[in-house]
């Protein structure tokens, strides 16, 4: 079973005020709501911004999820997917020990492997870079190993739908 | 326009047709209440306390459908907003709260009267704003009044830092301000009213469930032609007690807990139920699971999060209960004849004569026979407000209620110390009719203090307070659920409530037996002062019919 199981991604379209953040946080707070990540970056519109959360639960929570966000004046759109429907990726820094030269060649055979890139070195560390879904990063740390494991950085999801259409449409964004 | 911040506020409410504001002024707000001061047009009533102010606010709102307005200053001022803020918002009523905040430049430092009013009533409010230059304020002011006021309406809160209330800026009054991300969906989808009709008019039991919805959408009528043409019954929730008049032969009361015992067995016999503008509140279904388990759900709200939150709906209409109503009434016409009376109409007053004997009706100064004699000596258009615990819910069982926005009450938030400041705030709405606040002597002495604004700002109500003693609900729970092992319950410490009056310039009344009552009430009424009715009750009166918490409405007490 893969940890994407039951999974899915709201993706909203939030007006860019000072403490809409902190409203929506609240929020998830307050209901109870199980919110796996939270990712927020800017957009193709001024003064909007995209909020991408993954949420695994039953679909009664979920739709009250998506209600209670809608609700918030600040949200100005929001759908809901299914991983399978979207390009879904994460960017993880991953600092790996390496007490012998052995396990240098090990680890750099993990990193081609996994498409990732070694972001910095020292005599003791590599810090590896790997943008990909997260249960492909998931895979690579057990295979690295934890005991190797120094830190995780993960950002959390972000993801856009498949397909030639838009994600999320900024209604009334630009009229 | 060159104005300063202070200015543009007044202004601003003054074309949102603001003519009264409750409030108490201090440091972080003087800047607002110094251009007051020049104003001939917006009357200020100063509360004794920032609860009061809010709790008026909110009982203006409800009685005249307008936005309340409340404005305190920063830090303790704010805060003691809270709860009349949470109040509003778990009852839906339209508030705006004006807070005045340390200046900019000393946000966050933790400065004298500073708080962090945003962040606390951002889980209770339906928006905040915290304008950062004074330009910003008419289209704040504009976006505050619509968002509270329409779709499903709730308190919105704006914190004015004092650098923003006084700095001089050009100032432009827009008519119209876009909130993007604001829908309020007022039409309900055709399909699912055709889906409505159907179920309905196939029904065998069918019953109306009208929440506070239908009183804030004003669509009494629209429940009533609704009703009579098809021979619906109802029930309502606490908030929803006058969408229907409950002296009609349609009209069941109120459901729930402490509901009439006819209207719960009722709701356990619909094979369908059209819920109208409630949020299925815990304390009017019961057991969720168990609630009307055979029926079939229409559910008509504005709010989609309501829908399938507590309660399952077969067939959700998302819209405002006044046009959910019309468009169901409209299209059942279209299908349907008017009916003559049905079985279930039959079986309905067959259920309303079985309850006759089940209240507890007999004896000296019995709580339903004193709401019964109030609602015989006042006029029907009398307004009547509530505190929290018995005296609230007897007064829902037993003060029948005629007319919508005449019974205000703290149904969500369930918090006492509203009475009275609600009756002084619903008689600045409503100065030519008679308000009473129905109380208990817990309540009433939570927000006693508000008496003085009575008196001060002339705006005289009648307090018929059901004293027993004791903060009786409580008790009561004590005496059914603790081995009546009596903690903490005990208020004999409390003053005489005549003489508490009295030295507040208010006429006081103590009351021992019906004679006495009818003739406190008699003069409560010609009165043009406060007068204040302390009805000396039995610390053993208890609220019944009462359905345990957590058990299904059929599962209901009727007495000891």
């Amino acid at each position: 079973m893969s940890r994407s199981d039951g999974m899915h991604v709201i993706v909203t379209l939030v007006e860019d005020r000072p403490g809409v953040l902190f409203r929506v946080t609240s929020l998830i707070r307050r209901r109870n709501f199980n919110i796996a990540t939270i990712t927020v970056g800017s957009t193709e519109y001024e003064g909007i911004s995209r909020m991408t959360f993954t949420i695994y639960g039953e679909e009664r929570e979920l739709s009250q999820v998506v209600y209670q966000l809608d609700k918030l004046v600040e949200v100005v759109s929001i759908v809901v997917f299914k991983p399978e429907d979207m390009i879904v990726r994460e960017l993880a820094l991953i600092k790996v020990s390496m007490p012998n030269n052995g396990l240098q060649s090990e680890v750099i055979e993990k990193v081609n492997r996994y498409r990732g890139h070694i972001v910095d070195m020292t005599p003791r560390t590599v810090t590896v870079e790997l943008v990909d879904t997260p249960d492909r990063i998931n895979k690579f740390i057990e295979e690295v190993g934890k005991i190797n494991i120094v830190e995780i950085a993960r950002t959390g999801i972000t993801a856009v739908v498949r397909g030639a259409e838009p994600t999320v449409k900024g209604v009334g964004i630009n009229g | 326009m060159r104005m300063s911040g202070a200015e543009a506020l007044i202004e601003a409410l003054k074309r949102e047709k603001v003519n009264l504001i409750f409030g108490i002024p201090g440091g972080a707000i003087l800047p607002v209440y110094d251009a007051l001061y020049d104003n001939g047009e917006i009357r200020h009533v100063l509360a004794r306390h920032e609860q009061g102010a809010a709790h008026m606010a909110d009982a203006y709102a409800r009685v005249s459908g307008r936005v309340g307005v409340c404005m305190v200053t920063s830090g303790p001022g704010a805060t003691n907003t809270v709860t009349g803020i949470t109040v509003a918002y778990m009852d839906s009523s339209p508030m705006v709260t004006i807070t005045g905040q340390v200046p900019t430049s000393m946000i966050g430092s933790d400065a004298f009267q500073e708080a962090d009013i945003v962040g606390i009533v951002t889980p209770i409010t339906k928006e905040t704003f915290q304008p950062r230059r004074a330009r910003e304020i008419p289209g704040v002011v504009k976006a505050a009044f619509h968002i509270a006021s329409t779709g499903r309406p709730g308190p919105v809160l704006i914190d004015l830092p004092k650098d923003v209330q006084t700095g001089e800026d050009d100032i432009e009054f827009p008519e119209k301000v876009k909130l993007l991300g604001y829908r309020v969906r007022a039409e309900p989808d055709p399909l699912q009213v055709k889906r409505a009709v159907e179920a309905l008019l196939n029904a065998e039991r069918p019953i109306i469930m009208a929440g506070g919805g239908v009183i804030i959408a004003n669509a009494s009528h629209e429940l009533r032609m609704l009703a009579e043409t098809f021979m619906i019954p109802v029930v309502t929730t606490l908030m929803g007690k006058g969408a229907m008049p409950e002296n009609h032969p349609l009209c069941l009361g109120m459901i729930g807990m402490h509901g009439r015992y006819e209207a719960n067995l009722a709701v356990g016999e619909a094979d369908l139920i059209l819920a109208v503008g409630t949020r299925f509140s815990d304390r009017s279904t019961g057991r969720f699971d168990e609630f009307a388990q055979d029926a079939k759900v229409i559910h008509v709200d504005i709010d989609p999060a309501e829908i399938s939150k507590n309660i399952p709906a077969h067939i959700p209409v998302v819209c405002d209960a006044k046009r959910g109503l019309a468009s169901i009434f409209e299209e059942a016409k279209r299908r349907a004849r008017k009916r003559a009376k049905t079985l279930w109409a039959k079986r309905v007053e067959e259920l309303k004569e079985e309850a006759k004997s089940v209240y507890d009706l007999k004896g000296d100064l019995k709580p339903g026979v004193l709401m019964r004699m109030l609602r015989k000596a006042v006029p029907e258009d009398t307004i009547v407000t509530t505190g929290v615990g018995q005296n609230q819910m007897w007064a829902a069982l037993f003060f029948d209620v005629y007319r919508p926005r005449t019974f205000i009450t703290s149904g969500g938030l369930g918090a006492m110390g509203f009475g009275f400041p609600a009756a002084v705030g619903a008689k600045a709405a409503a100065p030519g009719r008679l308000v009473v606040d129905v109380d208990g002597d817990g309540s009433f002495m939570m927000t006693s203090q508000e008496l003085v604004t009575s008196m001060a700002e002339d705006l005289p109500v009648m307090a018929v307070i059901l004293n027993n003693g004791w903060l009786g609900m409580v008790r009561q729970w004590q005496t059914l659920f603790y081995g009546k092992r009596y903690m903490a319950t005990d208020l004999s410490g409390n003053p005489d409530l005549a003489k508490f009056a009295e030295i507040h310039g208010a006429q006081g009344f103590t009351v021992q037996s019906y004679g006495d009552f009818e003739e406190a009430v008699k003069a409560g009424v010609k009165s043009e002062v406060t007068t204040i009715i302390d009805v000396r009750i039995s610390p053993d009166e208890k609220v019944f019919p009462f359905v345990p918490p957590g058990r299904s409405l059929r599962e209901v007490i009727t007495h000891e």
